[in-house]
């Protein structure tokens, strides 16, 4: 079969060849190929889509070669379904990388630490084989401090470092990005755990060349630790070409009308807590600033178009952004505790939202006036304030139904509450025809619909059908069999698909794997599904990134058997601490396809069958 | 509304979780209606279970941190069977009652028996009199996993069994990695500065606040208003500061549920109710507080140092709604380290 590595969106295509197996190491082409091929790398040179590049690398060898030579980047899906040294051997030309590790789940507490995914083996062979590389996009990967000491020295080119949902590091490797990269463009940490031990926070800020920078976009929103706000001031102030500036909660208001000040040509600001030093310090810090001298300093940013952070955010503050609110098309409320009240001033203002990320203390009737005017929205978030299955919910189906009336346009949801009924999640696949993302989580475990009593199926059955452009699928509530059985019947494009505490029988799962033939991502728990249906599935598995289930039905016997049916599937049985290792029950699967075979690093709390 | 009942299967049973183990222990009880068994071989029996009218009061005050009502429902295999009631109605005496929720669903043959679902389902609501904040639904649900507590299991049937159920303040076993939320959103409804704290692996999300030199904010809430705020408790040194404080930090929030238009100008602020009274129980409102046992206390029991160092999250709550029994002060928790 032809093996796309990571296929779906977008993948490393390290698969064979149409010859055989490396395709690098024969011999020299006779002359007239080396013309040919010489002609084709500047025709394939233009080819920048992975799928696109796959694709032509499967023609013949002469085109698998050419096209390796062009390739500038390479996105790897799963950090383990291939070697470092195979997608260096192949690849030799590559500037840019995207590396992804962990399974999502992973960010929910499910995997245990040290679980894997480290930068070090990826890291070490690019120093190696890429000195020219400009750009790393690193996504649930493991990176140490000695890791981004490694990167630091070894890329003297290097522009752009995108960290997200990464943990492992500290203020050390920053500073030494900071300090060694002198063409950095971008340094993003996005949802990072970035720790230190205790008093080693190292003044990473002030690392920055001396000189005028070429920084565009510098986040730091998830670090934990200060930074030296004088530092970042100056670093600001001789950035010209910033554009994308994201503090974290320790810069207060007063600090960032001073960091504004200095770029206004910002057009993406993440504003750190909102609030006013003068809160938490009222004898150390004088009066704060007022609001008007606040709205004066947007007022001067006019090129503002995304706002994020308002992490400890001063409700009284909030009017302090009307004069950009009307260029807005991305809006990050997430953290901030704000009431219906304190959201409509500032949300009947944003004509133009496209994003909207907003905590549930809004209720109901926040997200009414979201819907009254942000006639654009294309992406929706609710997150809750209070995260627990059995907390008050703030929004409901009437905020659901609101929202698909007024935002036609919708294309991604996610929407975080305790109840919900079918009629509303009808009326919005109704509504929304544009979406490709439908993310509901009833936080209440096993909830039917509030209003009938009934299973939640209808309603995520009418989504399936309805909306034709639907690629990634959450369900949540009480769910039967037939729930999935709409999702495989109806789901032809959805490429991830997340259940949790679902389902009745192994004939749910059969559903999926049968019906959904585009399906990659497929993350499951707490859902009762067995061996059985687990076998279903071995025709289709070798297209998927990865399949997750935890606290699902099966047994080692099950997962052993597709172990053995499939050769080039690393099936991992990830056990708890005290677990027992010779348990028959499987409480954790994920398995995912490989070139690599079973992986070297590990833990002892992973077996590979 | 009445709940269904499946005719003929014998007597209702008492299902005992037992963790780490797969198997379910079935208990006969007596007493009409309650509950649930289950065996491996035999169909498996659904019913509604619901404590007696008399336990209510009992567990009232603890509406927030327990369930007060159990039932259990089970995810149930039959083809012959067409109907499961799978929300339990809790009726209270003396409550506003809820509405009950039924619904028929179709199951279907299962294989492997015995996936069990374990709903303790609580619901409160006061529907006409108090304001929306004070409706409280609580749902308890425990997925029948190892990870199910014997403490999730108690409930169901007579009164006894109710009346054990809620009384554990550790009753409902949060559900590793549920709702699906990173760490650092979660501590949003805790701890005030979202600080980032590694993953330990483990189902708790340990959390970092800052000592010593940074201020020692802890969450505080109060009935009625859906929004928290933050206090430092550095920041103060005694608890009649702290309670002043508090009172000036809930007066404006208040003011504005109370009358929407007013709110914002700060300008009358003797039109303004001050809340007064928080420690002493003579206010309208009471100060309480959470510690690091998970305890809700009294305001102004303990030392104020020792207050400081185990508070971790305040409430300011209507004392008419206190009742003694759900303090930890009245027993008199031990405070030597």
């Amino acid at each position: 079969m032809a093996e796309d590595e990571d296929g779906g969106r977008g993948g490393a295509g390290c698969g064979d060849g149409a010859g055989d197996g490396d395709g690098g190491a024969d011999a020299p082409p006779p002359f007239s190929d080396r013309v040919l091929e010489n002609v084709l790398e500047n025709v394939l040179q233009f080819l920048s889509s992975p799928r696109d590049r796959n694709a032509a690398s499967l023609v013949c060898r002469s085109w698998y070669r050419a096209e390796a030579q062009t390739r500038r980047e390479l996105f790897i899906g799963n950090c383990y379904a291939v070697s470092p040294r195979r997608a260096t051997e192949r690849f030799r030309r590559i500037r840019a990388v995207v590396l992804k590790g962990k399974p999502r789940f992973a960010d929910f507490n499910l995997v245990p630490n040290n679980w894997g995914a480290h930068f070090h083996p990826w890291v070490s062979a690019m120093a190696a084989a890429y000195p020219w590389l400009e750009k790393l996009c690193l996504k649930r990967i493991s990176v140490a401090d000695s890791d981004l000491f490694l990167l630091a020295h070894s890329f003297p080119n290097f522009k752009e470092l995108s960290l997200i949902c990464c943990e492992g590091f500290g203020t050390a490797g920053l500073a030494a990005i900071a300090e060694k990269c002198r063409h950095l463009r971008v340094l993003d940490l996005i949802e990072d755990y970035v720790e230190d031990e205790e008093d080693e926070t190292m003044d990473w800020i002030s690392r920055f060349p001396e000189t005028t920078t070429s920084l565009e976009s510098l986040g730091f929103d998830c670090v934990g630790s200060a930074v030296n706000f004088e530092a970042l001031e100056a670093l600001v102030a001789r950035s010209p070409a910033l554009w994308r500036l994201r503090v974290n909660h320790h810069v207060s208001v007063e600090q960032l009308r001073r960091l504004m000040a200095r770029a206004p040509q910002l057009t993406h600001l993440g504003t750190g807590s909102f609030g006013s030093a003068a809160a938490a310090a009222p004898l150390l810090q004088g009066g704060g600033s007022s609001v008007v001298d606040l709205a004066w300093t947007f007022a001067a940013s006019k090129s503002l178009v995304c706002l994020s952070g308002f992490r400890d955010v001063e409700p009284h503050y909030l009017p302090a952004i009307y004069p950009v609110c009307d260029n807005l098309t991305s809006l990050n409320f997430s953290f901030a505790e704000i009431a219906a009240e304190e959201l409509k001033p500032v949300i009947r203002r944003c004509h133009n939202l496209q994003n909207f990320l907003v905590l549930d203390t809004v209720g109901d009737e926040g997200l009414q006036a979201v819907a009254a005017t942000c006639k654009d929205l294309r992406e929706l978030k609710v997150f809750p304030l209070d995260a627990r299955e059995d907390s008050e919910g703030s929004v409901s189906d009437v905020g659901l139904i609101a929202i698909s009336e007024g935002c036609r346009k919708l294309r991604s949801i996610l929407y975080f509450c305790q109840q919900m009924t079918n009629s509303a999640v009808i009326t919005m696949s109704q509504n929304c025809q544009d979406l490709m993302v439908f993310r509901l989580c009833i936080m209440g475990l096993h909830r039917p619909d509030h209003r009938t009593g009934e299973p939640m199926d209808e309603g995520f059955g009418a989504i399936v059908r309805n909306c034709k452009k639907l690629r990634r699928l959450a369900v949540s509530g009480l769910l039967t069999d037939k729930a999935f059985a709409y999702i495989g019947e109806y789901g032809k494009l959805v490429r991830t698909l997340s259940v949790a505490f679902a389902g009745n029988s192994d004939l749910g799962l059969r559903y999926v794997l049968e019906g959904c033939n585009k399906l990659q991502k497929l993350e499951i728990r707490d859902s009762p599904f067995g061996d059985s249906a687990l076998l279903s599935g071995l025709h289709h598995y070798y297209n998927m990134r990865f399949v997750w289930m935890s606290s699902c039905k099966l047994s080692s016997r099950g997962c052993k058997e597709v172990a053995q049916m499939l050769p080039r599937l690393v099936v991992e049985v990830i056990r708890d601490r005290d677990e027992d290792h010779d348990n028959e029950a499987v409480s954790k699967l994920y398995m995912y396809r490989s070139l690599a075979g079973s992986r070297n690093d590990a833990p002892s709390f992973v077996e590979i069958l | 509304m009445e709940e269904d009942f499946r005719k003929g299967e014998g007597r209702p049973q008492l299902l005992d979780l037992i963790p780490n183990e797969r198997d379910w222990m079935v208990k006969d009880v007596g007493g009409g209606g309650k509950c649930f068994g289950v065996s491996e071989e035999k169909k498996l029996e659904l019913r509604l279970g619901l404590p007696g009218g008399e336990d209510w009061p009992a567990v009232k005050e603890k509406r927030e941190e327990h369930s007060i009502q159990s039932a259990l429902s089970l995810g149930h295999y039959s083809k012959v069977s067409k109907t499961i009631c799978t929300n339990p109605s809790p009726v209270g005496a003396k409550r506003g009652f809820l509405d009950t929720v039924e619904s028929k669903t179709e199951v279907f043959q299962q294989q492997q028996p015995g996936f069990l679902q374990l709903q303790a389902k609580g619901k409160e609501l006061s529907q006409k009199t108090n304001g929306r904040a004070e409706q409280q639904s609580l749902e308890k649900k425990a997925c029948g996993s190892p990870a199910a507590h014997g403490s999730a299991a108690a409930p169901c049937g007579d009164g006894a069994g109710a009346n054990n159920s809620s009384q554990t303040r550790t009753a409902p076993t949060p559900v590793v990695g549920w709702p699906p939320i990173r760490s650092f959103r979660r501590n949003l409804a805790s701890i005030s500065k979202p600080s980032l704290e590694s993953q330990n692996g483990g189902p708790e999300t340990a959390v970092k606040f800052e000592n010593g030199r940074k201020g020692l904010f802890v969450k505080i809430n109060m009935d009625g208003i859906p929004i928290g705020r933050k206090v430092d408790l550095k920041a103060y040194d005694s608890y009649e500061k702290l309670s002043l404080a508090v009172g000036e930090l809930f007066q404006g929030l208040l003011a504005a549920q109370r009358d929407p238009l007013t709110a914002g100008t700060q300008k009358n602020a003797e039109q303004k109710q001050a809340i007064t009274g928080l420690l002493d129980g003579s206010g309208e409102y009471t100060l309480v507080y959470e510690d690091d046992e998970g305890d809700r206390m009294l305001v102004g029991d303990v030392p104020w140092d020792m207050f400081v160092s185990t508070a971790k999250r305040l409430r300011v709550l209507k004392s008419s709604e206190l009742s003694a029994s759900s303090l930890g002060a009245v027993s008199r928790k031990r405070t030597a380290t």
